[in-house]
């Protein structure tokens, strides 16, 4: 009798850690050897088969297809360089200069990875369309109303995340954080609807 | 006392191999899946346009909605695929993935070159199958080993501006992949 129940105790214990931890590593995105620029976060790992088996599990889950190492590496911020998160209702500015690539777009996302509908239908920014100052640098203006330069509207949601994917980069597995890899800074305003 | 907290021990290790058995095991039990996604709306051994993201609907999560995108669903069951991909104004790439969702291999337009991608996709028996002779072909061809028999080619045309998108999606129109 006492077997069974310390049998049973065990399961319990097991189903309940196991399955709990699971279900935690899976909801928070728990992945492991990202590459950290400021409040971006990529993972060039996982357009490859040395993809770790936590993001592969939060990929299958989610539905989605990794930009694949040899076509590009993409990174996400869901906050600002202070770690505040980012607000749909506040003007946020991304500022600053890119790593290099031939091409990258800057999209934003519901924490789901869907569009956020606005009156421009604009969801992001190619490198091509954006409005650069005389050095190079771009400054965009995340915000629920429209603003001279660079808009990127939010649609007035309140937690989105912004990618930014590079095409054809040499940017990889192999970059470390630093001057071979700047990446426009996030600053969150206090202008609020 | 102390036989009870053995038994605690005893299910938090169990716990952990249960943890990393489902994490392990989740991609393959996972029913809605990229694969699984396109499956009804890409042909196997065809490729099929996919539509672009709205923020009322969109096929996949976190599409970049700067890019036209085609997929093919491959079966190399019968025999190798012939891949062939026109190269768009701006950029082109093709990704491929295992059935489970592994980007295992990816070329774009400059590392492919000419005007069109163009690629032979095999198992690896497949490959050591082939004719030792035929040096040309390999010379010319390139040649990508599937590591599973099944999976998704993706393929993708760069639009630099909205209006661009409508042609970057007719380059596609014309993308391949058959039976040799």
């Amino acid at each position: 009798m006492r077997l069974l129940i310390g049998l049973l105790l065990s399961f319990v214990v097991a189903a309940g850690i196991g399955l709990g931890s699971t279900w935690y590593a899976l909801t928070q995105n728990l992945s492991f050897g990202a590459l950290e620029l400021g409040a971006w976060r990529g993972f060039p790992r996982n357009g490859t088969v040395a993809i770790d088996p936590y993001a592969r599990a939060v990929i299958a889950r989610n539905g989605e297809l990794p930009v694949g190492s040899g076509d590009g590496v993409a990174f996400t911020a869901a906050a600002d360089d202070d770690g505040r998160p980012l607000d749909g209702r506040c003007d946020v500015v991304v500022r600053g200069t890119t790593p290099p690539a031939r091409y990258f777009t800057l999209t934003l996302y519901t924490p789901s990875g869907g569009l956020v509908a606005n009156s421009l239908g604009r969801h992001g920014f190619t490198s091509q369309e954006l409005l650069r100052d005389a050095s190079g640098e771009f400054e965009i203006t995340v915000s629920p109303r429209a603003r001279p330069g660079n808009w990127l509207p939010t649609g007035g949601v309140d937690r989105y995340i912004l990618m930014f994917r590079f095409y054809d980069t040499s940017l990889g597995i192999a970059t470390r954080a630093g001057r071979e890899a700047p990446m426009p800074a996030i600053r969150l305003t206090r202008t609020c609807q | 006392m102390i036989r009870w907290l053995l038994w605690i021990v005893a299910g938090l290790v169990l716990g952990g191999l249960v943890h990393l058995g489902s994490i392990m095991a989740l991609p393959h039990a996972a029913s809605r899946d990229a694969y699984a996604r396109l499956a009804s709306l890409v042909p196997v051994n065809g490729f099929a346009l996919l539509p672009a993201p709205t923020p009322e609907a969109a096929i996949l999560p976190f599409m970049d909605p700067a890019f036209a995108v085609a997929a093919c669903r491959y079966d190399l069951a019968k025999g190798p695929l012939k891949l062939t991909v026109p190269v768009s104004q701006a950029y082109t790439s093709v990704t491929f993935y295992t059935r489970h969702d592994v980007a295992y291999y990816a070329i774009n337009d400059r590392a492919a070159g000419k005007r069109s991608i163009e690629l032979d996709l095999m198992t690896t028996k497949q490959r050591e199958d082939l004719p030792d002779d035929e040096e040309v072909t390999a010379a010319d061809r390139l040649i990508v080993e599937s590591p599973t028999l099944t999976g998704l080619i993706v393929a993708r045309a760069f639009a630099a501006e909205p209006s661009l998108l409508s042609a970057a999606m007719a380059t596609l129109r014309a993308a391949q992949c058959k039976p040799q």
